[in-house]
C-alpha cells in the first residue's frame, strides 16, 4: 500500500519502518516465529526476557538434582545418572536465540532483560551487548511484598540498578516499568537521569486468580485488552515532549487505532504482544496498514509531524489527562441496565 | 603421568584402550568400571586403535560372558567386568573361551560371594571359584597395580592363547582414590604383541576359512584333547614374566610372578595376595630393617601357578610360612592358596618348612599391621595354630589367634585425616577431591577411602584419607588421624568420632552453634575426649553458608575449604587453585552460576571458620550404647553392638550358624532422622488413611479403639471420632513414630482434609520435631499398646480399612520418600500374618535385609511375614520352590490328619474342606489347628507326633515373589516367564523403579524410551518391555499394573485379587525412585502424571473374569489426557536429554508418545477381547 505517509520513527538510537514493534512475548522466543514476524513487516523485535532468577533456579536445581543421594550408598557412590558433557544451565538458550536471531534477521534484535540481583542485571547487560544485541530493554518489577520497605527505597533501588547498567553497557537501553509509583512524572525524569534512553510504559504485571475448584492460586496469563491501553495512554501523554526519553507505549496495543492513539499522545514506538499471540504474526501487517490509513487519510506526512500532537502539553483542554476526566467519566456513565 | 583414581577407572582405562568390544552388566563393586566404559564410548573416545569400542549392555553376566565369547571367537578383541556372584554366572562360558584358547581378559572386584548372607563387600571367595576354568588369575593389590597388571594381563593374553582373569580387591582397591603413575597410549602400544593380536585375528571364525568349534567329543578322544592345551599353561607363566619385564622396562616399575619383600635370611614368612598385602609389606620391612628374620611372598600370578617361581621366591632359610586366603572352603583340608603351597613345597627336595593356613579379612574385614603381627607371633610359637583365622574373635572352633597390640606401623610423616559425614552431604564427594586436588597439586601421595553404613536414607559415610611423601601401601583404615571433621553436629552423639583422633589432632565440627556456644552443646564425653586429647577445635556453620548460597544440604565445599585452611599439606594459593580447578572440573558441566556458586561457597567458609576454646569439664564416659531394656535378647546383645558400629567385636559364637536372624528389629534403631515430622490435627481429619498408606516408612499409624482407652491415654495423644457405621462408637488416632519417620512428607501431600480457615494447614503438617519428640514418643508407646484388627476383621479391598492394620514391614533403611516400600509395607499388612517372601536381590532386599536391622516385623501373635533373598537372578524360581515346598508340608499334614480321620472325627472334615481363600477363612484354619493340637495330645500313635510338628502348615500360606525391574524384566526374566507359565498359586510384584537403583541407575529393559540412564547416557533408544501382555498372553495369569499415587483404591484391589487369584499373579507397581531425578516428596504427583498422561496404564486382567465371559482386561485408567512430554519435563531423567540434546530429545519425546499412544490403542482393543479357550484354570 502506496500512502506517501511516512511512518518511520527512531528508537533507542535505531531508525525503525514503522513504529510497530512485537514486543517480548513468547512469540518472540522462537527462531521461526521471529521469521514469520519479519515477514509481516516487523521493523525489530524485542525478545523474551532473560530472567536471571529463573536462570539461576534452574541452573541450581540441575546442579542439587545431579548430587541427590550420591555419595550415599556403596553400591552408587557417584550418584543416581551419568556425568553428562553440559547440561545447557544458565543462558546458554536465550543467547543462542539472541546469536540466531541477529544472524538470521534483517531488523534490529532488542533482548530483554530481569535480574535479580546488581551483579547479575550488569553481568547480563554486558553478555546481550556483547552477543549483539541492538539495544536492550529492562524488564524492571519489583512486588513490594515487603510492608516494611518505602516507596522512596524503591525507587532508589531502580534508580542505582539504571545507573549501574548505564556504567557497564554502551549500547542504548529502555527501562520498562510498572505504574505503581507515588509521582511518575518525577521518577521517570529519574530514570532518564540515571541513563535510561527510553522508557516502556506499562509492564503488565501478571495478577494471581484463585482457582475454585482446587483452590488454589492460580498464576495464568491474562492477556491484555484494548481498554488496559488507557493507563498507558495517560502517562505517556502527560511525559511527552517533558523527558529527556522516548516513549514506547506496551499493553492493550491491538489495532491500528490503538497505534494511532498512541503516537497521539507522544509515544515513539508501539508495542504488541497480546494481538499477535491472538491472531499471529500475519496480524502485524494489518495493524500497521490500518495506523498508515487513518494518517494518509486525514492527509498526515509523517508520525514526527504526528507524534506528540494531542499530549497533555497538546490538547487543547489538559484536564482530560487529570483526575477530572474520571470524575468526568463516572458523571456521564449510563448503564445498560438503567 | 600422574592421575588421581580409583581401582575402578585405573583398570577401566586400559581394558578399554585394549579393547575393542566390552559387554557390560551392573554389580558392586565393579559396576563402575562398565559405566566410565560406557560414557567414554558416549563421548566418541577412541581405543587404542582409532576406534570407539562397543559397549553393550546384557540382560545378565551370562548374557554379557555369552557375549564375550562370541566377540572374541570372531577374532575381536574384547573384555568384560564383573565381580561375585556375576562372575558364577560367567563360569560356563569361561570354560569354553579358556577351552578355545581364546585370548580376553575379564577384569573382577573382587566380592563375596552369597552364602549365608549377601555381601558387596570384597574377599576373593569368587575368584577362587573361577580357579579351574582355565583362565589364567593374575591378583592386584592396590590401585597403581590394578591399573599395571590390567595391561600386564593384556599383553600377556594374546601370545599365551590362555584368557586372563585380572582380579583386585572389591572397594579396598576397586573404590580406592589413589594417586598413581598413569601408562599412556604409547606404552600400551609397546606392550601390546602386535603379531599375537593378528594371529588371534586369523584363527577367528571366518566363512572365508572355515573352522568348525564346539563340537561335541566322545570318550575316544575327548581326555587327549583335553590335554593338548598343556603347553600353552606350561608357557604361560613365561609370557607374564616377559610382559611384566617389558613393562618394567617402559615404566621403571617391576613384578614378578610372585614378589618377595623382607629380610633376605627370613626365616618366617607369609605368602598372601591382593590388597592385604599391603600391611604384610608394611610390616616386613619395617620388622626386617630392624634385623628381625620376617619376610613375605607377594603372588600376582596365582593360575598358572608357576612352583618354581614360588620356591625362587621363597628365602632358603625359610622355616615357617603362614599362607593367608581371603576365602573359605567349608570342608577342605585346607583353602585354594595354602593348598597350593603346601603342594609346591612338598614337590621340592630339602627341608620342608612348618606351613600353616589362615583365612583373613572376609567381606572387607579389617586386616591391619597389629593382625600381620599377631600371625608372625603365631608362627613364632612352639605349635602354631593351623589353620587359624585373624581379626575376629572365634570362640566357637576357637581358630582366631588372640589378638595383640600390635600398634601402628604408619610412619609419622604420613599425615591422617578421618571424615564423619552423611551421604547427602556432599563429605565423600568433597573428600575426593581433596584427594586429586593435594595428589596433582603436590609431590605427596594421596589415598582416599570410603566407609558407608548399610542405609539408604541418613546414611553416615566415614572417610579415611592418608598423605604421603612415598607410595602408601596402608590399605586399612585410619586408626591415629591428625585431623578429625565431623561434618553433622548430631553425628557426636551418635557416633565415637573421637575415637580415631590422635593426641594434638585438629577436630572440625560443622555446627548451628557459634564458637562461643558450642562447648556447652556438645556431649559430655565429647569434651572429655577434647581435653584429654588437647584436641584443637573449630566450628562453622556450613550449612547455613550452602543453604544461602542455594546449594541445599551440600556442604562439602566449605567443609573442603576449611580442611585446607586448617592444614598445611599444600600452600594456601595452591590449595584454592586446585580446590578452583576442581570445582571447574566437577561442575564445570553444569554451567557458570554452579561454578560461582560453589567458589563463593569456598571463599564464605573462610571468613565464618571460627577457633573454638575448650573449657575445664568433668570426665565423660564414652557414648553409651541405647537402653534397650524392652528389646529381645538378641537384639541386646547382638544388634545393639553393630547399631553402635561395634560389630567387629561381635564372637563367632553371637551370630547363627545358618543366618537366620530374627526379625522385627528395625524398631529398636531409632534412627530420628527427621528435622520435622508429621503432626495430626484430628479436628479436621476425615480419617480416609491415604497418610498411612503412602508412608514409605510405616511412620504413621492408624487405630480404632474403646473409649474407654481414654481414661489411660497421655496428656497429648490425639484422637476424634472414627467415622462410618463399622466402627461407629470407636475412635480413631492417627499417630506418628517420631524417631522412625525421616520426614519425607509424602503424608501431607496426599491429606485431601484442608482447613477451612488457613489454606495452608492440612489435617497432616510437618512440624519441628524438637519441641514435641518427647510426648510423641509416649505417644507412640501408647498407641502401640493399643489392641490391633486382624485382617479377618476388616474389609481388605478397603483403602481405610487396611490401614487399621499393623504394617509387618517398618521402618526400613530405605531411602527417604521411597516409590517401593509403599507396596511392600501394603502386602506385609493384608497378608503378612501368612505370607513367605522371596526377595530378589536389589533395593527391596538392602532395605528389606541389610544388618544390622531388618524391617520385617511380626504381630501381636507373634506372626509376620518370613522372608528370604536367594539371589539377584533366581528369585520367581526360590518363590515357587518355596510354593511347592509349603504345599508339600500341606500335603503331609493332610495326609496324617487324613490318618489320623478315625481319632479326630469331623474336626479332620473341617480341617480338610475348609474354604481358606479369605482372611476369616485363614483365621477359623487356625482355631481348628489349635483343637488338633488338643486333640493330638490323646492320641498316642506316631502319625500324630509326626503331625503335630507340621500342624500349622494346614493354615494356608502366601508366597510373594518379590523384586526390582532389572530382576524381573532381564536377569530374572526366563524364570519369571516359567513360573508365570507354571500356573502355581504365588503372587509376583515387581517394583519397577524402570532402572537398576540398587546399582545406581542403569537401564533395565524396562527403562523407557527417552530417559537418561547409566548405559543409556544418550537417552534410551528403544521402549520399554510390555511385561504386562507378555504375562496376560498366558491367560490364566492374574495382571495387574498399579500406581499408587493414582488411584489408592485400585491399588489395593489389586493386592486383595492378586492373592485371592488360586493362579499365578503379576503385580507390575509404579515405584517413584531418587534415579528419576525428581523431588521424592512430590512422588505421588509424579506417579498421577504417569498416569494421566498414559505413560504408565492402570489396569487389571483377571482371568476369573474371563471364566465369566467378560473381557479379562479392565483399564483403570482414562485414555491419556496429557502430553507425554509435560511428564517428561517435570523429571530430570528425561529433563537433561533435553538440556544435553535438544534435538534428539525431541525425536525420542515424539517417538516415546508414539510408544504410549500404540500401547493405549492395543489396551483398548485388548478389553474387546473375548478368549474361547478356559484359560482360567490354573493347576493347584
Amino acid at each position: 500500500m502506496t500512502t506517501g505517509f511516512d511512518m518511520t520513527t527512531r528508537y533507542l538510537g535505531l531508525e525503525l519502518a514503522h513504529p510497530v514493534v512485537p514486543s517480548s512475548s513468547p512469540l518472540t522466543g522462537d527462531i521461526d516465529h521471529l521469521h514469520e514476524l519479519v515477514e509481516a513487516g516487523a521493523p525489530a523485535v524485542v525478545l523474551p526476557s532473560l530472567f536471571e532468577e529463573q536462570v539461576i533456579h534452574e541452573a541450581l536445581s540441575v546442579h542439587r538434582s545431579l548430587d541427590q543421594a550420591s555419595g550415599a550408598t556403596p553400591e552408587a557412590p557417584e550418584g543416581y545418572f551419568p556425568e553428562l558433557d553440559t547440561y545447557n544451565t544458565g543462558a546458554g538458550g536465550y543467547l543462542d536465540l539472541l546469536t540466531a536471531a541477529k544472524q538470521e534477521l534483517s531488523i534490529p534484535v532488542i533482548a530483554s532483560l530481569n535480574g535479580d540481583s546488581f551483579g547479575g542485571w550488569t553481568l547480563y547487560a554486558r553478555i546481550l551487548q556483547d552477543r549483539g544485541a541492538d539495544a536492550l530493554e529492562l524488564n524492571i518489577y519489583h512486588i513490594a511484598a515487603d510492608a516494611d520497605m518505602t516507596g522512596s527505597a524503591v525507587e532508589a533501588m531502580y534508580l542505582k540498578l539504571v545507573e549501574s547498567v548505564r556504567d557497564a553497557i554502551e549500547i542504548p537501553f529502555a527501562v520498562k516499568v510498572g505504574p505503581y509509583f507515588s509521582s511518575l512524572g518525577s521518577f521517570a525524569h529519574k530514570l532518564s537521569s540515571a541513563g535510561a534512553d527510553g522508557l516502556v510504559l506499562f509492564n503488565r504485571f501478571y495478577q494471581p486468580d484463585l482457582d475454585l475448584d482446587s483452590l488454589h492460586v492460580k498464576r495464568d496469563l491474562d492477556l491484555s485488552r484494548p481498554s488496559d491501553a488507557r493507563l498507558a495512554l495517560r502517562w505517556i501523554g502527560m511525559l511527552a515532549g517533558r523527558i529527556d526519553c522516548e516513549l514506547g507505549a506496551t499493553t492493550g496495543i491491538h489495532s491500528g487505532s490503538d497505534v494511532v492513539k498512541m503516537l497521539l499522545v507522544g509515544a515513539d514506538v508501539t508495542m504488541m504482544a497480546a494481538a499477535l499471540l491472538l491472531n499471529g504474526p500475519g496480524h502485524l501487517r494489518s495493524v500497521v496498514e490500518e495506523a498508515t490509513s487513518w494518517f494518509a487519510e486525514r492527509d498526515y506526512v509523517s508520525v514526527t509531524q504526528a507524534r506528540g500532537s494531542m499530549s497533555h502539553e497538546h490538547v487543547s483542554d489538559p484536564s482530560g489527562f487529570e483526575r477530572a476526566n474520571y470524575m468526568k467519566a463516572l458523571t456521564n456513565y449510563a448503564p445498560d441496565w438503567a | 603421568m600422574r592421575g588421581t583414581i580409583d581401582g575402578n577407572e585405573a583398570t577401566a582405562r586400559v581394558a578399554y584402550a585394549l579393547s575393542e568390544s566390552i559387554a557390560i552388566y551392573p554389580i558392586t563393586p565393579a559396576s563402575p568400571m562398565g559405566e566410565v566404559a560406557d560414557a567414554w564410548a558416549a563421548d566418541g573416545q577412541p581405543n587404542l586403535w582409532g576406534r570407539v569400542p562397543t559397549v553393550v549392555e546384557m540382560q545378565s553376566e551370562a548374557g554379557a560372558a555369552g557375549t564375550l565369547h562370541g566377540v572374541v571367537a570372531a577374532g575381536a578383541l574384547g573384555t568384560t567386568f564383573t565381580a561375585s556372584q556375576g562372575l558364577l554366572l560367567m563360569l560356563p562360558n569361561m570354560y569354553k573361551i579358556a577351552g578355545e584358547l581364546t585370548p580376553t581378559v575379564i577384569h573382577v572386584a573382587a566380592r563375596t560371594v552369597a552364602t549365608h548372607a549377601l555381601s558387596i563387600f570384597g574377599d576373593h571367595s569368587d575368584v577362587m571359584a573361577a580357579r579351574q576354568t582355565g583362565f589364567a588369575l593374575l591378583a592386584s593389590g592396590s590401585v597403581q597395580e590394578a591399573h599395571d597388571l590390567a595391561a600386564i594381563a593384556h599383553a600377556a593374553t594374546f601370545p599365551a592363547r590362555v584368557p586372563f582373569l585380572h582380579f583386585f580387591d572389591g572397594f579396598r582397591t576397586s573404590h580406592e582414590v589413589a594417586t598413581i603413575d598413569l601408562i599412556d597410549d604409547e606404552g600400551l602400544r609397546e606392550l601390546t604383541d602386535h603379531d599375537a593380536v593378528i594371529a588371534h585375528r586369523i584363527r577367528a571364525l571366518d566363512p572365508d576359512q572355515p573352522t568348525v568349534r564346539g563340537t561335541a567329543q566322545n570318550p575316544d578322544v575327548f581326555f587327549q584333547a583335553r590335554e593338548a592345551c598343556n603347553s600353552y599353561y606350561a608357557a604361560t607363566p613365561g609370557i607374564v614374566q616377559s610382559a611384566m619385564d617389558r613393562f618394567a622396562d617402559l615404566t621403571g616399575r617391576s613384578y614378578h610372578l610372585f614378589d618377595y619383600y623382607g629380610h633376605p635370611e627370613a626365616e618366617r614368612v607369609l605368602v598372601i595376595m591382593g590388597s592385604g598385602a599391603g600391611p604384610v609389606i608394611e610390616t616386613v620391612e619395617r620388622r626386617a630393617q630392624a634385623g628381625d628374620k620376617v619376610g613375605a611372598v607377594v603372588v600376582r600370578l596365582y593360575r598358572p601357578f608357576d612352583q618354581a617361581a614360588f620356591l625362587d621366591a621363597l628365602p632358603e632359610s625359610t622355616q615357617r610360612i603362614a599362607v593367608l586366603d581371603r576365602t573359605k572352603e567349608p570342608g577342605a583340608p585346607g583353602e585354594p592358596l595354602y593348598q597350593d603351597v603346601i603342594t609346591t613345597l612338598a614337590g621340592r627336595n630339602g627341608s620342608r618348612p612348618t606351613v600353616v593356613g589362615g583365612r583373613y579379612g572376609l567381606s572387607s574385614k579389617e586386616f591391619t599391621p597389629s593382625m600381620v603381627a599377631d600371625i608372625f607371633e603365631n608362627l613364632g610359637s612352639e605349635v602354631p595354630k593351623n589353620p587359624f583365622t585373624v581379626g575376629i574373635i572365634d570362640d566357637v572352633t576357637h581358630l582366631s589367634l588372640p589378638g595383640g597390640d600390635g600398634g601402628s606401623s604408619e610412619p609419622d610423616d604420613v599425615f591422617r585425616a578421618v571424615f564423619f559425614g552423611l551421604g547427602s552431604d556432599g563429605t565423600v564427594g568433597a573428600n575426593k577431591s581433596t584427594v586429586k586436588i593435594i595428589g596433582d597439586a603436590s609431590d605427596l601421595h594421596a589415598q582416599g577411602y570410603f566407609v558407608y553404613d548399610s542405609k539408604k536414607s541418613g546414611s553416615v559415610t566415614v572417610s579415611h584419607l592418608r598423605f604421603s611423601p612415598r607410595p602408601i601401601r596402608s590399605t586399612y583404615l585410619v586408626e591415629q588421624a591428625q585431623f578429625v571433621g565431623c561434618h553433622q553436629f548430631d553425628l557426636l552423639e551418635k557416633l565415637d568420632v573421637l575415637e580415631v583422633a590422635a593426641p594434638g589432632a585438629t577436630l572440625l565440627i560443622n555446627s548451628p552453634h557459634a564458637a562461643d556456644d558450642i562447648w556447652d552443646e556438645l556431649p559430655p564425653w565429647v569434651k572429655s575426649r577434647i581435653n584429654e586429647l588437647g584436641l584443637e577445635v573449630w566450628t562453622i556453620d556450613a550449612s547455613r553458608i550452602a543453604a544461602a548460597l542455594g546449594l541445599g544440604g551440600r556442604i562439602n565445599i566449605v567443609l573442603q575449604s576449611c580442611f585446607f585452611a586448617l592444614t598445611d599439606l599444600i600452600e594456601a594459593g595452591h590449595a584454592t587453585a586446585g580446590m578452583v580447578s576442581q570445582i571447574r572440573k566437577s561442575y564445570g558441566k553444569r554451567g557458570d552460576i554452579v561454578v560461582d556458586r560453589n567458589i563463593q561457597a569456598m571463599e564464605l567458609a573462610l571468613a565464618a571458620l571460627e577457633r573454638v576454646e575448650s573449657r575445664e569439664t568433668p570426665a565423660g564416659n564414652g557414648a553409651p550404647l541405647r537402653d534397650l531394656e524392652e528389646a529381645p535378647d538378641f537384639v541386646r546383645r547382638v544388634t545393639a553392638m553393630m547399631m553402635a558400629g561395634k560389630g567387629d567385636l561381635l564372637p563367632v559364637s553371637a551370630l547363627p550358624v545358618d543366618g537366620a536372624f530374627p526379625t522385627a528389629t528395625t524398631q529398636w534403631e531409632k534412627r530420628s532422622l527427621a528435622t520435622e515430622i508429621p503432626m495430626w490435627d484430628p479436628s479436621i481429619c476425615i480419617d480416609c488413611a491415604r497418610c498411612a498408606l503412602v508412608c514409605p516408612h510405616a511412620a504413621i499409624r492408624l487405630k480404632v479403639y474403646d473409649p474407654a482407652f481414654t481414661e489411660s491415654m497421655p496428656d497429648t495423644f490425639a484422637h476424634k471420632e472414627a467415622s462410618g457405621k463399622d466402627h461407629a462408637g470407636q475412635l480413631l488416632t492417627v499417630q506418628v513414630a517420631p524417631d522412625d519417620c525421616t520426614g519425607c512428607g509424602i503424608c501431607v501431600e496426599i491429606c485431601p482434609a484442608i482447613s477451612k480457615e488457613r489454606r495452608s494447614h492440612k489435617a497432616i503438617d510437618m512440624v519441628p520435631k524438637d519441641p514435641i519428640l518427647e510426648a510423641e514418643r509416649t505417644n507412640f508407646d501408647f498407641f502401640l499398646d493399643l489392641p490391633d484388627l486382624t485382617p479377618a476383621e476388616v474389609n481388605l479391598s478397603s483403602v481405610r480399612d487396611v490401614q487399621l492394620l499393623p504394617p509387618l514391614f517398618e521402618f526400613s533403611g530405605a531411602c527417604s520418600g521411597c516409590g517401593e516400600t509403599p507396596y511392600v509395607k501394603l502386602v506385609s499388612q493384608m497378608f503378612g500374618d501368612h505370607a513367605v517372601v522371596a526377595n530378589a536381590t536389589g533395593c527391596s532386599s538392602i532395605y528389606g535385609g541389610n544388618l544390622p536391622t531388618t524391617p520385617w516385623a511380626v504381630n501381636k501373635d507373634g506372626r509376620g511375614p518370613a522372608w528370604s533373598n536367594s539371589l539377584f537372578e533366581d528369585n520367581a524360581e526360590f518363590g515357587l520352590g518355596l510354593r511347592l515346598g509349603l504345599d508339600g508340608l500341606q500335603d503331609s499334614a493332610a495326609t496324617f490328619v487324613d490318618w489320623l480321620r478315625p481319632h479326630l472325627g469331623d474336626l479332620a472334615d473341617r480341617l480338610l474342606t475348609a474354604d481358606q481363600s479369605t482372611a476369616e477363612g485363614i483365621a477359623a484354619q487356625r482355631e481348628r489347628i489349635e483343637e488338633l493340637r488338643v486333640a493330638l495330645e490323646s492320641i498316642d500313635v506316631p502319625a500324630a507326633r509326626s503331625l503335630s510338628e507340621i500342624a500349622d502348615h494346614l493354615a494356608g500360606r502366601s508366597v510373594w515373589i518379590i523384586g526390582g525391574d532389572g530382576w524381573a524384566y532381564d536377569i530374572g526374566f526366563g524364570g519369571v516367564d516359567h513360573v508365570l507359565a507354571s500356573g502355581r498359586n504365588v503372587n509376583l510384584l515387581v517394583l519397577d523403579t524402570e532402572v537398576y537403583s540398587n546399582t545406581g541407575g542403569q537401564a533395565s529393559k524396562a527403562t523407557p524410551r527417552a530417559a537418561v540412564a547409566k548405559f543409556a547416557t544418550g537417552g534410551k533408544r528403544t521402549p520399554k518391555k510390555d511385561l504386562g501382555q507378555i504375562a496376560m498372553s498366558y491367560g490364566n495369569v492374574y495382571v495387574a499394573q498399579i500406581a499408587m499415587g493414582a488411584n489408592l483404591t485400585q491399588t489395593v484391589k489389586a493386592f486383595a485379587e492378586a492373592e485371592a487369584y488360586p493362579g499365578t499373579s503379576l503385580i507390575m507397581a509404579y515405584s517413584p525412585c531418587i534415579a528419576h531425578g525428581i523431588d521424592m516428596r512430590g512422588q505421588l504427583d509424579h506417579q498421577k502424571a504417569a498416569v494421566e498422561t498414559g505413560y504408565w496404564p492402570l489396569y487389571r486382567y483377571d482371568p476369573a473374569r474371563e471364566a465369566h465371559g467378560d473381557p479379562g482386561l479392565k483399564l483403570d485408567s482414562r485414555p491419556p489426557s496429557r502430553p507425554f512430554v509435560e511428564f517428561a519435563r517435570s523429571e530430570g531423567r528425561f529433563a537433561m536429554l533435553e538440556r544435553n540434546r535438544p534435538k534428539e530429545a525431541e525425536e525420542l519425546f515424539a517417538q516415546a508418545q508414539r510408544d504410549i499412544n500404540d500401547r493405549w490403542h492395543v489396551y483398548e482393543q485388548m478389553v474387546e477381547l473375548h478368549r474361547t479357550a478356559e484359560y482360567a484354570e490354573v493347576e493347584g
